[in-house]
């Protein structure tokens, strides 16, 4: 076993270079003016930190009224989707050195739901799509008193989409959905994937048909967005795909 | 102001919350209020897995289990609990597996496990793989696996809704839960919930520290309700520090990689848990892996230019086994340090992690007004209860196990007294505490900041009342606490609006974290012995003569309106074990 090199890690770590950063933000608040707009803020920030660390930052000493969702900050609850320098993306995992941060950066709410107030978007209808495609294991017949067998093949078939958190950056980010907020969108999609491929489900064909609908699978044009977006790494797009063919072959 | 009336009322949507709403909504009336969307909560953040003694890959049984949790809490757990917790850990991972959680699997297709800390074979003689996982995203699988099934089940959610204030009633000389009140995110509407039973799962409170694997949102909200109406907060001083939090930030690295095989190592790449746990090593229980890296540190030990941290190595590990055990935390060290956990040891320290105190329950999950008088109408299960199941220090898995146990037993428990109960009746102008605690932080014009308390508070908490304590660094923090109690009646907010105004919710929550700071610190100064994750430099050995009790501390206020913590003991509950010196 090799000794790790223990020196590595510091050699660039040791300076703290705080560097100014212009964040422009898209705010909206209704009580004030049926008008969005954007506003800029100078903050001074390590560009190993987030932009979230930056929002933080802007909200506890500059203007609190500044308003976004967050909570984990680590990227696993979902709550921080927004459009940074035109792409959906985690505050909480975009570091502000992968960005240009010679440049404003810019911050507004993602896009196809009804923005509430500054980064914050009404999330029923996302939720609604989820929920309309029974995201929940369905079986028949008695229950057996252990657990169900699979095989790890057959695990490692839906492992991808058991990875979505529901954050919303891939349905907002296509398209399609843009243009027409009928369409169930990526994540809807993602999480019938999840089912549909999971040997342990029966019932797959109720959910292609769901999807068979003409909001449903179809109108997705693979222009890839929703795969680009994923804060997940979810191939979000191969996993429409998979269902588009399992509705030809009525495989999977 | 707009009234509820619902036969159930769940506080939080975490695991314990929709655990207990699935079994509640199938018997009653119910409503789930949750100040996040349900998939936000921090049970979605637990990595390692769930342990039940299943026994599908080696030879296990639920009393080793009972033993191990009860060991590893120091023996400061209540055993009828632990065995609770134990024997219907094994239901509680079927379930799941039931409801549709992917866990990984073994060859033969069974629900694989893997090796945690303080998890052994016959009573420590080695470690046992007994934690049940999905990848290291187990808690995720959870929360989303119990979202889905609430979805099934038809659970009503109000979403961003922030409970503020317990409405208790006294009916002929006791004192009954009558609801809930509620405070809109969307709107800044007040709502007062009235409801026969009422069930507290709003998780943690570690947002009082700096470095913390917790959430924004971890504000102990229930416990600071709960608290302020005359209930008793247990074992308050109990707070767990996880020995791999990532440098700095904090973020949780699961225990699951020292499961896999990873170790840690001081500057000279020495492998220091040996000197401190020559058994279980880098799986000894978390409390002692935490001590021992600290004492690495200050010995001089500490890696980097200051000296501050050690190292996660898992660089001996084959990368197929990283990319297939560890997929999430691997990745948060390229997204955060920029690091290549297959080439390079990852720079950790201890993280604020979990509190093992809470509102105490009985088995049911009924909460407690004092030793032993049941609240009726009132249920709590999860971080924000205390079982006892954990005691002084819990072993990992046993919290995601614990909210699923206890979950299910508060929402059957819950929903059946509603069932048979009737309605209490509410008290005169039920919102007045939370309109007037709104209306004044709205109104105020004070100088203080809410941020600039909150660091303060965190960094007080972080230098003083961390893994090493003494009585001065305690008194230091409760001096430092009530200076902030008492700046923060001087606060003020910016923004004066009703929609989403989470400037507000900051400040409410700060207060929160500010009632259970002094908890927490007054009833670990009182606590004059180390016991699991309370540890006292100036008293280093366990006092099993004067300390073998349980802490319960409540609000006392005097005539002249000032508020001082009182604190009282309570019997642990002992059945098959005594207590040992502990070893790993």
């Amino acid at each position: 076993m090799a000794t790790p090199v223990l020196d590595k890690v510091e050699a660039d770590s040791a300076a703290s270079p705080y560097i100014t950063v212009t964040f422009r933000i898209r705010r909206f608040n209704p009580e004030i003016s049926d008008e969005a707009q954007w506003q800029d803020f100078q903050i001074e920030i390590d560009p190993k930190e987030r932009v979230l660390d930056g929002l933080h930052k802007i909200k506890w000493d500059v203007d609190g009224s500044l308003t976004f969702r967050r909570s984990c900050a680590h990227g696993i609850c979902g709550s921080d989707a927004m459009r940074i320098n035109g792409k959906n993306r985690l505050a909480c995992k975009t570091l502000i050195k992968d960005i240009n941060p010679e440049k404003p950066i810019t911050v507004e709410a993602i896009k196809g739901l009804t923005v509430l107030k500054d980064l914050v978007v009404d999330m029923e209808p996302f939720f609604q799509a989820y929920r309309d495609v029974m995201p929940f294991l369905i079986t028949k017949g008695n229950e057996p008193t252990r657990e169900r067998l699979q095989s790890a093949e057959d695990r490692e078939r839906f492992d991808d989409t058991t990875k979505c958190i529901l954050c919303a950056a891939c349905t907002s980010s296509c398209p399609v959905f843009w243009n027409d907020g009928q369409y169930f969108g990526p994540a809807a999609i993602v999480n019938a994937h999840r089912f549909i491929f999971d040997s342990r489900d029966e019932a797959g064909e109720q959910r292609l048909e769901i999807l068979n609908d003409k909001d449903g699978v179809w109108r997705c044009r693979t222009t890839f967005n929703c795969t680009d977006a994923c804060p997940r790494g979810i191939e979000v797009t191969k996993a429409i795909q998979e269902v588009k063919r399992a509705l030809i072959t009525r495989r999977y | 102001m707009k009234i509820h009336k619902y036969d159930t009322v769940i506080v939080g949507a975490g695991g314990a919350g929709m655990r207990a709403a699935i079994e509640a909504t199938k018997r009653s009336r119910t409503a789930v209020l949750t100040k996040l969307y349900p998939t936000r909560s921090h049970t979605g953040a637990a990595q390692g897995g769930m342990a039940a003694a299943l026994a599908n890959v080696e030879e296990d049984n639920w009393e080793w289990h009972t033993f191990d949790t009860v060991k590893g809490g120091d023996y400061l757990v209540d055993q009828d609990a632990a065995e609770i917790l134990a024997k219907e850990a094994i239901d509680a991972v079927l379930d799941l597996e039931k409801m549709g959680l992917p866990f990984n699997r073994t060859p033969d297709g069974t629900i694989d496990q893997r090796r945690f800390g303080g998890h052994s074979r016959n009573h420590g003689e080695a470690p046992v793989r007994r934690s049940c996982y999905a990848a290291d995203r187990t808690g995720h699988m959870i929360l989303q696996t119990l979202y889905q099934n609430c979805v099934k089940e038809g659970v009503e959610f109000f979403n961003e809704f922030y409970v503020l204030d317990q409405l208790i009633t006294e009916v002929d000389g006791v004192k009954k839960s009558a609801g809930v009140v509620a405070y809109e995110l969307a709107t800044g509407e007040i709502h007062v919930f009235q409801a026969k039973a009422v069930i507290y799962a709003s998780g943690g409170t570690g947002k009082f520290f700096k470095v913390t694997s917790n959430a924004h949102t971890l504000t102990g909200d229930g416990q600071a309700a709960c608290y302020r109406r005359g209930l008793p907060l247990e074992d308050m001083e109990f707070f767990q520090f996880h020995p791999t939090g990532i440098w700095r930030m904090g973020i949780l690295l699961t225990e699951g990689a020292r499961g896999e095989g990873g170790i840690l190592r001081n500057k000279d790449g020495e492998r220091f848990m040996e000197k401190y746990a020559p058994v279980m090593k880098d799986l000894a229980s978390r409390d002692v892996v935490s001590r021992s890296i600290y004492t690495e540190i200050r010995e001089g030990r500490g890696c980097g230019p200051e000296g501050d941290h050690v190292y996660l190595d898992l660089t001996h590990l084959p990368p197929e086994q990283l990319d297939a055990k560890l997929p999430d935390i691997t990745e948060f060290a390229r997204t955060y340090l920029g690091i290549e956990p297959y080439t390079d040891p990852i720079p950790i320290q201890p993280t604020a992690h979990y509190a093992m105190g809470g509102i105490p329950t009985n088995v049911e999950g009924e909460v407690l007004s004092d030793n032993t008088t049941v609240v009726p109408g009132l249920y709590a299960a999860g971080e924000v209860a205390c079982v006892s199941v954990h005691g002084a220090n819990r072993l990992g898995t046993n919290s995601l196990l614990d909210i699923n146990v206890f979950g299910k037993r508060a929402g059957i428990a819950a929903a059946e007294y509603s069932a048979k109960a009737d309605y209490v009746e509410l008290p005169e102008d039920p919102a007045s505490f939370v309109r007037e605690q709104v209306e004044r932080l709205r109104n105020s014009t004070g100088s203080e900041r809410v941020s600039v308390l909150r660091k303060e508070l965190q960094e007080t908490m972080d230098a003083n009342v961390m893994v090493f304590r003494t009585e001065q660094t305690i008194k230091t923090a409760v001096e430092k606490i009530a200076e902030l109690r008492e700046r923060y009646r001087n606060v003020s907010i910016q923004d004066k609006g009703k929609r989403f105004n989470t400037d507000l919710l900051e400040a409410i929550e700060l207060g929160n974290l500010l009632d259970l700071a002094e908890v927490m610190a007054v009833s670990a100064l009182a606590r004059k012995e180390s016991r699991g994750g309370h540890y006292r430099e100036d008293y280093p050995n366990r006092d099993d003569v004067n300390f073998m009790r349980h802490t319960m501390a409540y609000r006392e206020v005097g005539a002249d309106g000032s508020e001082t913590v009182r604190l009282d003991y309570k019997p642990v509950v002992q059945t098959r074990y005594q207590p040992m010196e502990r070893k790993y």
